[in-house]
């Protein structure tokens, strides 16, 4: 059976600078990924490129077989991938519901998540409403960027960073919500800094240092000092 | 005038001194230009020499301090105007009266740039055109210099300015050919003197930071850089060296009217053209822009409104297919430049641009 | 009693200038560009308006009419096939390039219409007017002001009530983020510039029924719009008709004491406001 969404010897570059060095990853229907990884192993450029934000060869990302690499942001939303921006971004000139709303321009589709839903899933955004999206605190700033991305009711969530400058118990809240996502059918790929956080939520994980997939498998199956030396790269003491 | 177009005798180890000899020679027929061709050709190396400076002033301001204007007539206008008030007004000399137009379009610079520099960005720009206007505006109201049709300069200025007598006697010019070769060294003078000023200061400690300013504004400041105090300077020194072009011009002119000192298309489309074509950012690009924009001139200009139309869409297809224009492109294949500026922390094919800086 | 009428022919001429100055203001708002050929838009607008009167005998208002889908599908091509280029972090190539339009614009109009100064009639509204005491209202400048308080609330409407207006400052906030959302910031940008065309060309119908005008009437017209932004404060529409009327009013006032000064109180009104209030009267709370 085909993967959900693949991608197959991936690399992306900042102009003369190669980010990542072929990475393979693969999705399944249903599924909740994890990758982990130090800062600058490329996560954030593996999500940029899936998502379309960077530019990647065309049959190096794959959605349902179908090539997406050289597709723009606007067409790989429309295959049913979304994605929570690391940071956030939500527009500050939008109100809190406008944020929401505009989640849904480029994919109208019945499905689970309405406003109405979201307002249910994340019950303090309905309170909030009418305010400046960037008058809110951090942790429901991150609830309008998640309700943003399921307005589109998408296949595929692809979450940068969504822990990142949230204090533990917001960081909670927050993925509380995760069980009700998954619920909904969507595949979710997580980036995180947060390995514990990351092992709980995934039921597989990748390991990335340096643009390259250093490890992969089970979250149940994978030792701490397997993830370690992934994570830190081991065995360049060795090489030393 | 010939510019030192680049050899194949240029190698790599020799690419500045060799320039160096070629301008040397050509600098001293341009100066002896006034005795080898005729008179309307001097005319001609003149308006080609004042187009150079405004060029180069305008690239100094737009391309290295990231300052748009499309007002700079308005330091033309003014220091041709305070040129005409001194000669007209209080008898001075028009050599003399040059320099006190320069000083005081550098003078107007200060209100200018304290109403301009508070607009943001883009907005500078049409900053500077209002601020041309109410110049225009109101020296058109100035009764004794014409009011709104404009004056002439009186004949015995003219004939009695310093150095023309000289001229004649030594030389058995005319009068008016006199003047001519006068205002046309004054020009060259005026154009050497930009460029070795620009070329300076941007080889300089100044430069440095105007380069810094240009590409990220945010950093340079946060290294000290102080960006406001480095434009304004900039400013403020592109308005003397426009103010004394203007009325350099038109001591050669001598006639004057509000809308020809202060045209827009004259004294800013056409000079941010040369500076386009030829390639904004590099001190040679001017140098090829003017010429080019000469030989346009004299082949094209009266084809009228369709010559202009034809200049807009070259501007145009030049900013969108070559940015940096025909030097920047020549430049960028062979790796040639005549005033290396850069700052190479390498070797290569430029690496005496280093040690070359003053302050380097 | 004829400083009454003064003011009052000066707030209607500053509807004028708002109406100049909306499309303007709604493109930097968007895109932060800034149009130095939206004077000689206007114009060339008033040009179409004038052959769609004379040639097929239309009313101006129909010709309007008829007009602004042109003018939108003109604004639209022009965005997307050129300007759209020019887009960036650096703000010398829009400039530059707009203001080569500028120059390709008037030039073309010269040959094709001559230097001559036009005007297109509107028959008997031109002198039709209303008397309420002192004051003297012509119809024409009348409903030039009312077509400016109602551009400015339908813009408003579309801005902050409808999805294309969400998308509109969702990618005037964050282009990138904004393709995320499946917005494609290339088509924002081309409608709103079909937008803003239609806006010029309603301008163009009052400046041309108002007064004459030729081919190299663009540049003032640039500044006055570009005055009623700056004056009003950015990113305000409603600041922006405040700052047409204060400059319509400056220049009448200045008419009045002497006709030679009319433009230049009004640049001296507002070079007055860029000393006083840098960031204009009305500016818009950073948000």
């Amino acid at each position: 059976m085909t993967a959900l969404l693949e991608t197959k010897g991936l690399m992306a570059f900042y102009g003369d600078f190669q980010a990542l060095f072929g990475v393979d990853i693969t999705v399944s229907q249903g599924e909740t990924i994890a990758i982990i990884g130090a800062n600058g192993a490329g996560k954030t450029t593996l999500m940029r490129a899936i998502s379309g934000v960077l530019a990647s060869q065309p049959g190096a990302i794959l959605c349902r077989g179908e090539p997406i690499g050289a597709l723009a942001a606007p067409d790989v939303l429309a295959h049913g991938v979304a994605m929570i921006p690391e940071g956030r971004r939500l527009f500050p000139s939008l109100t809190v519901e406008e944020n929401l709303l505009i989640g849904a321009y480029g994919r109208k589709l019945g499905g689970t998540w309405t406003l109405e839903s979201i307002y249910e899933l994340f019950p303090i955004l309905r309170e909030r409403r009418g305010y400046p999206a960037t008058a809110l605190s951090g942790g429901q700033q991150q609830m309008v960027a998640i309700g943003r991305a399921l307005m589109s009711n998408p296949d595929v969530l692809l979450c940068d960073e969504i822990s990142l400058g949230l204090a533990p118990v917001v960081v909670r809240d927050i993925y509380a919500a995760f069980p009700r996502i998954r619920a909904s059918g969507a595949s979710i790929v997580i980036v995180e800094q947060d390995i514990g956080q990351a092992l709980k939520v995934a039921s597989r994980v990748y390991c990335m240092m340096e643009g390259r997939i250093t490890l992969s498998g089970r979250s149940n199956e994978l030792s701490r000092d397997q993830i370690h030396a992934a994570y830190f790269g081991a065995d360049r003491h060795e090489l030393h | 005038m010939s510019i030192a177009i680049p050899s194949k005798f240029e190698t790599r180890t020799s690419a500045s001194s060799f320039p160096a000899l070629i301008a040397a020679a050509v600098l001293g027929l341009a100066a002896a230009a006034p005795f080898l061709v005729s008179r309307g050709a001097v005319q001609d190396l003149f308006f080609i020499l004042t187009m150079l400076v405004l060029a180069q002033s305008w690239n100094l301001l737009a391309g290295y301090a990231g300052l748009i204007s499309v007002g700079q007539q308005v330091f033309v206008g003014f220091g041709a105007y305070a040129m005409f008030g001194a000669v007209i007004l209080f008898g001075i000399d028009p050599i003399v009266a040059i320099l006190i137009a320069g000083f005081l379009a550098a003078l107007l610079a200060i209100p200018t740039a304290f109403f301009t520099f508070r607009l943001y960005g883009p907005y500078f720009a049409i900053g500077t055109w209002v601020v041309a206007e109410v110049v225009r505006l109101l020296l058109a109201q100035w009764k004794a210099l014409g009011g709104g049709t404009g004056t002439s300069l009186p004949r015995e200025a003219m004939r009695d300015m310093t150095g023309v007598g000289l001229l004649r006697d030594l030389f058995g010019m005319k009068a008016a050919q006199a003047g001519d070769a006068l205002t046309y060294w004054l020009a060259l003078i005026l154009a050497v003197a930009t460029i070795g000023f620009i070329y300076r200061l941007l080889r300089s400690k100044q430069g440095l930071g105007l380069a810094a300013v240009r590409d990220n504004e945010q950093a340079a400041r946060a290294v000290g850089v102080d960006a406001r105090r480095m434009k304004a300077m900039v400013y403020l020194a592109t308005a003397f060296l426009t103010g004394l072009a203007g009325a350099l011009i038109y001591v050669q002119k001598a006639r004057i009217s509000p809308d020809a000192a202060f045209s827009v298309t004259d004294w800013t489309a056409y000079v941010i053209f040369i500076v386009v074509i030829g390639g904004i950012g590099t001190i040679e690009g001017p140098i090829v822009g003017v010429i080019l924009f000469f030989l346009l001139q004299n082949s094209l200009a009266d084809f009228g409104s369709w010559y202009l139309l034809m200049l807009g869409l070259v501007g145009i297809l030049v900013m969108i297919f070559a940015p940096r224009g025909l030097w920047g492109a020549f430049s960028d294949r062979t790796g040639i430049q005549l005033f290396p500026v850069r700052r190479l922390l390498v070797g290569g094919p430029l690496g005496h641009a280093l040690k070359g800086g003053p302050h380097g | 009693m004829s400083f009454i009428d003064t003011l009052v022919q000066g707030v209607l001429l500053g509807g004028l200038y708002a109406l100049f100055a909306a499309g303007l203001s709604l493109v930097f708002g968007i895109m932060r560009l800034v149009n130095l050929a939206h004077g000689d838009l206007i114009v060339l607008a008033a040009f179409l308006l004038l052959v769609l009167v004379t040639g097929l005998g239309l009313d101006p208002f129909l010709a309007a009419l008829l007009a602004a889908p042109l003018m939108f599908g003109a604004g639209w091509v022009l965005q997307y096939v050129l300007l759209n280029r020019t887009l960036g972090k650096d703000v010398l190539p829009p400039l530059l390039v707009t203001f080569g339009l500028s120059i390709i614009i008037q030039n073309a109009l010269l040959e094709g219409f001559s230097a001559d100064s036009r005007r297109i009639s509107t028959g008997a509204l031109e002198t039709a007017s209303v008397g309420l005491g002192p004051v003297t209202i012509g119809f024409m400048p009348l409903m030039a002001f009312l077509s400016a308080v109602a551009v400015i609330v339908c813009l408003n409407l579309l801005i902050y009530r409808t999805a294309i207006g969400r998308a509109f400052r969702a990618t005037s906030d964050d282009a990138v983020t904004a393709g995320l959302m499946g917005i494609r910031p290339q088509r924002i940008f081309a409608m709103a510039t079909g937008l803003a065309m239609v806006v010029v060309t309603i301008a163009a119908l009052y400046l041309g029924t108002r007064a004459n005008f030729d081919p190299t009437a663009g540049p003032a017209r640039l500044i006055y719009a570009f005055e009623a932004v700056i004056i009003g404060g950015l990113g305000s529409l409603w600041g922006t008709l405040a700052g047409g009327v204060i400059l319509g009013v400056a220049q009448t006032l200045g008419a009045a004491v002497n006709p030679e000064w009319q433009i230049l109180a009004g640049h001296l009104a507002f070079l007055a406001v860029l000393l006083i209030k840098p960031r204009g009267l009305f500016p818009r709370a950073v948000d």
